[in-house]
């Protein structure tokens, strides 16, 4: 079914009209927008505190900022960007809007809850910020005790208490699209034609559901000793301040499949489209996501090698951390082989799937250097793990994220962006990525301590080299700020598909209509069904 | 759809009079000395009680497979967190620190 | 390249799936039994216009909540991992501590809490059967048997302030195992105090749940959030069938039980 978007009709974004219809919106589509906005502010505010980082990392001396300042600075950033940018992003802006159009259906199964976790979200916010404003946060963002719950004396009990609340933002959002996917498929919407997005997507709140309670009760557990004098984790009284790494872990292990399954998804989706191509082992890539978020579950000791963990835990831990990397390369070699044969065009998506597969390439198999026990001994807190970690969050998700807005932004909008200026961007953020983070490989390599503001002079070069190329990615991310909102203003209309892809949601209007479909959908044929000529065979 | 099987009351004050018998029972184990066996006998008991009230209470006998694997997944994953936490306390011992 | 067609048509993951009860544009059976089942002549005002039966909002809605409780399970999970690893350093320290329970108001407790149960899922029946004088007697009974277990609970607590047995500066440090003993306390308020939290949250439920029912909007067709609100409930129980024995019980044999 195909409708040709007609100006008379009222889209979600018209219909109705004023700040209360969206501050009280049940739109999925709407809180989308809503949460779009949060969280491209929460960028900036987490990449001002990079900023700061390395402004200060150009000089070998802790010059700019005092150690207690710098402190504050990573920890805010790392904090800002993981719980406020990274675990939302791709699941609350792109999976709450695209989900249930791409199985079609009318909402997520709950829609009040839907808007909840926004205001969570924006709850958690403020009381973080508070905490940023009122004595900032110095333990790292992993809120390692007993500095966090006995010794800092920045505002980690508030801090906790922004996170816990954040936490159920996500849990929300989880539970929500674990439902829908369940239960609201449209009829012939069998598991193995939806899109691949939708797999990564439900295995990605497999993993919000599972996994968020229990740094939820973790950071409740920081605060509980800080503010109300409980002994969990403080060894002058007994506790273990490794317990509180395993139960820390236990999550944020996960939490970076959080981060990176929803970009896999939307690279599904983007190889697809840009090659014009069915994706090469549908299956294997859905299964991959699964075997991703339930491997992802069983890996949380690689953190703990050096903290007097068990030798033979840390060996099994070393072994399942290789076999969690195998699945994430079957999806890379099934895109690789999407795109082999594919009918490939250079538009910006496509520029924004080729960065994610060399930068997610280069991430990942840094980690299997890090997995391996003896090696990590000495790479552990060291700038190589800064690097690695940054090739997959930023090279990999963030980058899928970008290519995503980018891909569906005309969906979302209603309105073409420039191309011209996506592809600088996407050129711009490529190099400046690269000059920003592959030196602090180098770095790590060389014993460079990370969360360290002084350094030895010898590696000034390489930690200039690193600050340059951050500004040259914060150019490139300035960009779409710019033709992003020049789209909104004075961007030509966009029609229903301008990729030509399939997919659901490209036979709705740009953008859609309040309840997405004016009849509801059947579904009779595969995902990615590019080639028309060929006879859908009936068994 | 499954919702619509009322239970009858009587199941449910027999499983609510099973619960309070299996609480009289958790207590008066509690005040033998059993040795090793008190706390698996308590957990037992426990589970059972869980187990009553999950399947006559909650009415996941009622429930789709999806809802029962659901439910079940929940706990098992419970017992991820702890055996492998555990495994690292309890496996400490095993291999000494290099070099002695 | 995989062939993904209509082969798969009936499959899906998990059973009561989507297709079979799927409104197709002819087909409507007995899936729904006792409701419509197409969807846009359904005209419960209880349907939300995302679903297209009164079936699936139930089941979604019911499923939902049991994610939910997943998350619980998970939540309330971590601090039995504390619990665990403590335990199991400090076992002696672990019964001394026990021993400071009072385990017939922790015995009471329990009890009081099934009969919740009891009430809550008679609630739902009434629901069930439009019985709205049920529903309101039944819900009234279980918030009370609810405030009773926090009553009781506040008594524990003000008995351990008594005898200086809340971690922190008050903490009695002249007993045997001070720091283990106080590592044992902490654990009982977090879990305590978290599940407390717990039934707070329940009795609010409760008491909307018991206005709505008041107003007559829960019938046989449409009874959902009170089945759902049953279902937090029975799981704040379970959570304290699992705490009585492993905090209250533990030295129970060694015949000493103090307030």
């Amino acid at each position: 079914m195909s409708t040709v978007a007609t100006q008379e009709r009222q889209s979600y974004l018209d219909a109705p009209y004023g700040l209360a219809s969206w501050l009280l919106t049940k739109d999925h589509k709407r809180i989308a927008m809503l949460y779009l906005i949060s969280i491209t502010l929460f960028f900036a505010v987490g990449g001002m505190f990079a900023a700061g980082i390395r402004m200060e990392l150009l000089t070998p001396q802790g010059d700019l900022w005092t150690s207690d300042m710098y402190n504050k600075l990573f920890t805010l950033h790392g904090v800002v960007m993981i719980f406020f940018f990274l675990i939302p992003s791709i699941p609350a802006t792109l999976g709450n809007f695209l989900l249930p159009i791409m199985i079609g259906a009318k909402d997520l199964a709950f829609p009040r809850i839907n808007l909840l976790s926004w205001y969570i979200y924006v709850l958690g916010a403020t009381i973080t910020l508070a905490a940023v404003f009122n004595g900032g946060l110095d333990t790292g963002w992993t809120f390692y005790t007993p500095y966090s719950s006995v010794a800092s004396n920045t505002s980690v009990s508030t801090a906790a208490i922004g996170v816990f609340v954040t936490g159920f933002s996500s849990i929300l959002t989880g539970l929500n699209f674990i439902v829908t996917v369940h239960r609201m498929r449209a009829p012939g919407m069998t598991w193995f034609r939806m899109p691949l997005f939708v797999w990564a997507q439900y295995a990605t709140s497999l993993v919000m559901i599972l996994g968020t309670p229990v740094v939820a009760i973790t950071v409740l557990l920081v605060f509980a000793e800080r503010a109300l004098h409980l002994g969990f984790f403080d060894p002058t009284r007994g506790g273990d301040p490794v317990l509180f790494q395993h139960l820390f872990w236990f999550y944020s292990h996960p939490a970076v499949y959080i981060m990176i399954l929803p970009g896999m998804g939307v690279m599904s989706e983007l190889v697809a489209a840009v090659s014009r191509k069915q994706v090469f082992g549908y299956g294997f890539v859905a299964f991959s996501s699964l075997a991703i978020a339930i491997l992802g579950f069983l890996v949380w000791g690689h953190h703990l090698f050096v903290s007097s963990q068990s030798i033979y835990a840390g060996l099994v831990f070393s072994i399942i951390t290789m076999l969690v990397a195998v699945p994430s390369a079957v999806k890379t070699f099934n895109w690789t082989a999407t795109m082999f044969k594919g009918s490939v065009t250079w538009e910006s998506p496509t520029f924004w799937v080729i960065g994610f597969m060399g930068l997610f390439t280069i991430g990942g198999l840094t980690g299997l250097f890090l997995a391996t026990m003896g090696l990590d001994i000495h790479l552990t807190d060291s700038y190589f793990v800064v690097a690695h970690f940054h090739y997959i969050m930023v090279g990999g998700a963030i980058m899928a994220y970008m290519g995503g807005l980018h891909f569906w932004w005309p969906k979302m909008t209603g309105k073409m962006y420039s191309e011209s200026g996506a592809k600088a961007s996407a050129i711009l953020v490529f190099l400046g990525f690269n000059l920003t983070f592959f030196p602090q490989f180098i770095l790590g390599y060389m014993g460079m301590p990370r969360r360290y503001h002084a350094y030895p002079p010898e590696w000034q070069v390489l930690n200039v080299a690193s600050t340059l190329g951050a500004s040259v990615l914060a150019v490139g991310y300035l960009l779409p700020a710019f033709y992003f909102t020049w789209s909104l203003v004075k961007g030509a209309a966009a029609p229903a598909n301008p990729w030509g892809a399939k997919g659901l949601e490209w036979t709705v209007p740009s953008p859609p209509p309040t309840f997405n479909f004016d009849e509801d959908p059947i579904v009779n044929e595969p995902a990615y069904n590019y080639k028309p000529a060929r006879e859908v065979h009936v068994a | 759809m499954s919702e619509h099987v009322i239970t009858p009351v009587r199941t449910y004050v027999a499983t609510f009079v099973a619960l309070l018998i299996l609480t009289a029972v958790t207590y008066l184990v509690a005040t033998q000395d059993f040795g090793w066996l008190n706390t698996p006998i308590a957990l037992a008991v426990a589970f059972t009680k869980a187990t009553l009230v999950v399947v006559y209470f909650m009415g996941l006998r009622y429930n789709t497979n999806l809802t029962k694997t659901v439910a079940i997944g929940g706990f098992f994953w419970l017992t991820i967190l702890f055996g492998i936490t555990m495994s690292d306390y309890l496996t400490r011992a095993w291999i000494g620190v290099p070099g002695r | 390249m995989p062939n993904f067609t209509n082969s798969r048509a009936s499959t899906s993951l998990g059973a009561g799936g989507d297709l079979e009860s799927q409104k197709t544009m002819a087909a409507s059976h007995a899936s729904s039994a006792g409701l419509s089942a197409h969807g846009h002549a359904d005209h419960n005002p209880n349907l939300q216009h995302h679903f297209y039966s009164m079936d699936q909002q139930l089941e979604a809605s019911t499923l939902g909540m049991w994610v939910f409780l997943v998350t619980e399970i998970m939540f309330f999970g971590g601090m039995f991992m504390v619990y665990i690893l403590y335990r199991h350093l400090y076992p002696e320290a672990w019964v001394l501590g026990s021993n400071h329970l009072n385990v017939s108001l922790g015995a009471l407790n329990t009890g009081v809490l099934i009969c919740s149960s009891l009430t809550m899922v008679l609630a739902v029946r009434a629901a069930q059967t439009s019985s709205r004088s049920g529903q309101i007697l039944h819900l009234i009974l279980t918030m009370a048997l609810g405030s009773v277990f926090l009553v009781v609970k506040y008594f524990e607590y003000a008995q351990k302030f008594e005898h200086h047995l809340v971690p922190g500066p008050h903490f009695d440090m002249s007993l045997p195992q001070a720091n283990q003993q106080q590592l044992f306390f902490s654990i009982y308020f977090m879990m305590t105090g978290i599940h407390a939290l717990h039934m707070i949250v329940g009795l609010g439920l409760m008491m909307t749940i018991l206005v709505m029912a008041w107003r007559g909007k829960f019938s046989a067709t449409y009874y959902t959030p009170v089945e759902v609100s049953g279902l937090y409930w029975h799981f704040v129980d379970i959570v304290w069938i699992f705490l009585f024995p492993l905090l209250y019980l533990l030295g129970a044999h060694l015949g000493a039980h103090g307030g």
